[in-house]
């Protein structure tokens, strides 16, 4: 039963049902007629069972190393690691397509199951833009990436054997990072569907907005685990390079943080209606372009894409059909929409509409940087790179105001605010800004001139944070007990945005430490020689060889020593896989508090001497702890499952004197 | 092709019920829902959702998260939109649904599986099961017709090792699959128990030939000129012989060795475009440079074996209590192809362990093994 055979069949018939499904239910819906529409949940389940069944046979394969399975033949081998065989079946391009799916329909049938008090038109149109996107994708695969392509006869070992692939980091990477992709086709499905039937109503918003959150959390995961990995595993010391495949995933993370706000706006004030659907379309275009961005291979060489041009024309003619497509019924439907009600500049909405220019300007900068070398190279043959100065001047500068404007934005009342009256509720937050730019000047030497500034950047987002909670609760101005019990009324959703905003500041705070204040030092040791970095006396015990299961490695025994005190080793070193003769090299970390010190090696001399890179990164986990504190505060929103009613309040001064408990 | 074998069909029933079924479950998918009557009224859900947002509003108030009079506020704005979703419902349904239905579920029908069977018939193998590894090595030799047959004719010649006609017909099989050292000794069984013959002499050498790397070696080149001293102008025997001579860095008299070949074959002989083709590839350019050896021949290393293996019978003759020395010794003399010394060895060993009955039946399985049969 397990035939890779009926792998591929499964497929089929889902690309069958996916037909089906994109074109009865929203008939139904133009004809109003129930039972047309009523098909759309049950083969949407039907699809994800069989999506599902196609990968569980396509993973079985690879458990058993069938190798009559071509994918399996060039992705695998049998004497690999058991999870590794496991990821290894999404480690390659038809895998992770089928993965794409599979998560597709995941959520097609979570909408089908869980979408029962949605209005039945609005379920079918979703249901029937998702199955469009399905058929796309399975014909996709079909055609020209089919993981069930079989060999006569099978050979009796597979090819892949690559050590630097079989990484724990790199096997639930791709995962996390796909659910966040395709997770924003929701939003997506949702938006067209509300063209199409030229209406966006209560229950829109109210489920835009978790399936929004969910792809928001999974892609800040992917993106940070992914940043993580680069940093432990490539050796160079750095966590964000503004490779284009990072950048991939940034763009959509950029334009789904925009959404995210947005949808507030609309769900609250049915206000940014139009541009919240733009958003939608866009954020999703951008996952699809990341998607494929990453696995056609044109970021490596517009050559090697011309080389399988019978893949590179069916992408193209994805993202023109999709993208285009939705833009066009955007420009054609959206006049339809009705408006929702105005507000003030300075307000909530507002300060939410000033964080939608600035994500989405920042993330069109991403899209320069990103696709003008290649649109160059497509155009003249050219070939450059952009780097990352063209980023830091052009990303950068974009978000600083954003910051700024960060900490404002949860005081400002809805419709009408006071800017001078927040400014004034934000006293403690200048002032831990201005404390912590002082005692940074007075503690640091060297590094740049406005390090300390950003130090005071990232203190006043931390603050501004917890003293949007404080005065929601109104710490130390009422008694303890009302504050407690107001804290425990406060709706989650607030929580969260307070939490994710002052995980933004302690990122920055780890960002400014890790490039302003990293110490790097080169030098060639030999066994006995010691060197200080950053307080640390390290001294070359002595070069060892190492017999791993399948490497060998020199490694080069440190020991650290602290104010003379003895800290333990540190055992970095270069390894050989011994299969492929593959080198890679084994950077060795020591933890103190949230700064690291990192030591890579480089070649061994021929005197017994070994050149160790040793860096010094203060507060650098910080990067990561505060995307953690960030994906924290999105689960606290997501588990919010009040309705936002946002009905108009009696006295719109009375409102902007005093903080109500807003959301 | 080493690993080709027809595929059975016997995966073939299991996965046409496969298919059978899931397609089936496609079709109820589709079909389910139509043949449901579905009561919903279509924007009974929207309203459910303002209703909702009442109740909520009704709830914050009790706890006293929203005042008094915004939580009327808010009341009335939810109950300006309850009203305008509930004016929207209107009633759609009705003429031609009938005939939309049976559309539907005849499109269902007929199009699910007119699309599976054209995208999976143009690309699908349904007659290739699955081909597990760890399922392939254990079924691999019981099932393969080559793998099966070498099985039986080894038990037939492990029973009977005199059988020369046997160790003829397995040894060309051990060549194909590539086992030299065992079709080896299959030929040299075959000539030893069958007696010499032109055939027989130089298969053996071809495949102490083909067991040195393609380097004729003087054993195999002895064996080569006793193949042409029974039967003059035996093509393999000469072309080998010629080749021995072009790796002896004399391609002038291996051309002349497989010129006075092809002149005296047979006419229409398949094999003499071989042999021109080789002349041609020595009177070309290339004989200025003809290629030397590529690896040095056995024959370099044999002295020391030989040394090695008369030290050991010298140790034997003088202390023979060592059964293992024994062993090895036989092993020696038989992969060196001196059956007659091995035999001899045996009958000593056999001698000198008379009354230990598992060294004697070591002795036999030897003797079995190594095809040196008599005594």
């Amino acid at each position: 039963m397990m035939s890779p055979e009926v792998g591929h069949f499964a497929l089929v018939l889902a690309l069958a049902l996916a037909l089906v499904q994109s074109v009865v239910p929203i008939w139904g819906s133009r004809r109003g007629d129930t039972a047309l529409m009523a098909t759309a949940s049950p083969v949407a389940l039907g699809q994800f069972a069989f999506v599902t069944l196609s990968f569980v046979v396509l993973t079985y394969a690879y458990l058993v190393s069938d190798f009559s399975v071509e994918n399996v033949f060039q992705n695998s081998h049998s004497t690999k690691p058991l999870i590794y065989k496991i990821s290894g079946v999404w480690g390659n391009h038809e895998g992770s397509m089928v993965l794409w799916v599979v998560i597709l329909t995941l959520f097609s049938a979570l909408v089908a199951v869980f979408g029962r008090n949605l209005p039945l038109t609005l379920k079918a149109n979703v249901l029937a833009v998702q199955g469009w996107i399905t058929v796309a994708f399975l014909l996709f695969i079909l055609k020209t990436s089919n993981p069930f392509a079989r060999i006569i006869p099978a050979p009796m070992e597979g090819r892949d054997l690559n050590p630097l692939l079989q990484d724990v980091g790199l096997a639930i990477h791709p995962p996390l990072l796909y659910i966040g992709y395709v997770g924003f086709s929701m939003s997506f499905a949702f938006a067209v569907a509300a063209l199409i039937d030229g209406k966006l109503d209560a229950a829109w918003a109210r489920w835009v907005r978790p399936w929004t959150l969910v792809a928001w959390i999974f892609l800040t995961a992917g993106i940070s685990m992914g940043s993580y990995w680069a940093y432990y595993e490539l050796g160079w010391g750095g966590w964000w390079f503004w490779d284009p495949v990072e950048n991939a995933s940034l763009m959509p993370w950029l334009a789904g943080t925009a959404l995210l706000h947005s949808a507030i706006v609309m769900e609250k004030r049915e206000a940014l209606k139009v541009w919240t659907v733009l958003l939608a379309i866009l954020t999703f275009s951008l996952s699809l372009l990341g998607t494929f961005l990453v696995r056609s291979g044109v970021l490596t060489s517009v050559h090697a894409f011309a080389v399988d041009p019978e893949r590179g024309v069916f992408i193209l003619a994805i993202l023109v059909v999709f993208i285009g497509g939705s833009l066009a019924l955007y420009a054609w439907r959206a006049p339809t929409l009705k408006q929702g009600g105005l507000f003030a500049p300075v307000s909530r909405e507002g300060a939410l509409v000033l964080n939608n220019l600035f994500l989405t300007a920042s993330c069109a900068a991403v899209f320069v940087g990103t696709l003008y070398p290649l649109a160059l190279e497509t155009l003249t043959g050219a070939k450059i790179s952009v780097g990352p100065p063209f980023f830091n001047w052009t990303f950068g500068p974009l978000m600083v105001p954003l910051m700024l404007a960060m900490v404002f934005g949860p005081f400002l009342a809805w419709k009408r605010g006071d800017l001078a009256a927040v400014a004034q509720r934000l006293t403690l937050a200048f002032a831990a800004a201005i404390l912590a730019t002082l005692v940074t000047y007075a503690v640091t030497t060297g590094g740049p001139v406005l390090a300390p500034l950003f130090v005071g950047l990232a203190f006043y987002v931390i603050v501004g944070a917890i003293l949007d909670v404080a005065e929601r609760i109104q710490l130390f101005r009422a008694p303890a007990a009302t504050s407690l019990a107001r804290a425990r009324g406060l709706p989650r959703a607030a929580w969260g945005a307070a939490v994710a905003h002052a995980g933004v500041g302690v990122m920055l705070l780890g960002i400014v430490g890790e490039t302003a204040y990293k110490q790097e030092t080169i030098v060639q040791m030999r066994p006995g020689e010691s060197i200080a970095v950053a307080g640390y006396d390290i001294t070359l015990q002595g070069l060892v060889p190492v017999e791993g299961p399948n490497y060998r490695d020199l490694v080069a025994r440190l020991t650290v020593r602290e104010g003379g005190v003895d800290a333990g080793m540190l055992e970095p070193a270069k390894r050989v896989y011994t299969a492929r003769a593959m080198p890679t090299t084994e950077a060795a970390l020591k933890t103190r508090g949230v700064s690291q010190l990192y030591v890579s090696p480089g070649d061994p001399g021929t005197d017994g001497s070994i050149a160790l890179r040793f860096f010094y990164k203060p507060m650098v986990l910080l990067i990561w702890i505060g995307t953690l504190v960030m994906m924290f505060g999105g689960l606290l929103s997501l588990s919010d499952r009040r309705l936002r009613v946002g009905a108009p309040k009696p006295s719109a001064r009375r409102v902007a004197a005093t903080v109500q408990p807003a959301e | 092709m080493i690993g080709r074998r027809p595929k059975a069909m016997e995966g073939s029933l299991t996965i046409w019920l496969a298919i059978a079924v899931m397609t089936a479950a496609a079709i109820f998918a589709v079909l389910l829902p139509l043949s449901r009557p579905v009561t919903a009224a279509e924007s009974e859900m929207d309203v459910a959702v303002y209703k909702d947002q009442l109740a909520e509003i009704g709830r914050d108030s009790d706890a006293g998260l929203i005042g008094a009079a915004e939580a009327e506020a808010a009341r009335i704005e939810v109950s300006r939109r309850l009203i305008a979703a509930s004016e929207r419902i209107a009633a759609t349904a009705g003429e031609g649904a009938a005939r939309r239905r049976r559309l539907v579920a005849v499109g269902a029908i007929v199009v699910i599986p007119a699309i599976a069977a054209f995208a999976y018939g143009s690309r699908g193998h349904p007659g290739y099961a699955g081909q597990p590894l760890a399922e392939r090595q254990r079924v691999e030799p019981a099932q393969t017709d080559m793998a099966g047959l070498i099985a039986r004719i080894e038990a037939h010649l492990a029973a009977n090792p005199g059988d020369g006609r046997g160790w003829e017909v397995v040894g060309p099989v051990y060549l194909r699959l590539g086992r030299v050292p065992d079709a080896v000794r299959a030929r040299a069984n075959a000539l030893r128990i069958l007696g010499p013959s032109a055939d027989r002499e130089a298969d053996l050498a071809e495949a102490q030939t083909l067991s040195a790397g393609g380097v004729v070696t003087a054993e195999a080149k002895a064996g080569f000129e006793r193949a042409l001293v029974l039967g003059a102008g035996h093509p393999k025997a000469g072309y080998f012989i010629g080749l021995a001579a072009e790796q002896d860095g004399k391609p002038d008299e291996a051309r002349a060795i497989w010129a006075k070949l092809v002149a005296e074959a047979p006419a229409g002989a398949p094999w003499i475009a071989l042999l021109q083709a080789e002349i041609a590839r020595l009177g070309g350019p290339a004989v200025a440079t003809a290629p030397a050896p590529a690896t040095p021949a056995p024959a370099v290393v044999a002295p020391e074996i030989r040394a090695m293996v008369d030290g050991l019978a010298a140790r034997l003759a003088s202390d023979g209590a060592d059964f293992d020395g024994w062993i090895r010794l036989v092993r020696s003399y038989a992969v060196l192809g001196e059956a007659e010394k091995a035999r001899a060895a045996v009958a000593s060993a056999r001698q000198r362990f008379a009354g230990e009955a598992d060294k004697i039946g070591r002795l036999d399985g030897l003797v079995n093994e190594l095809g040196i049969g008599g005594s």
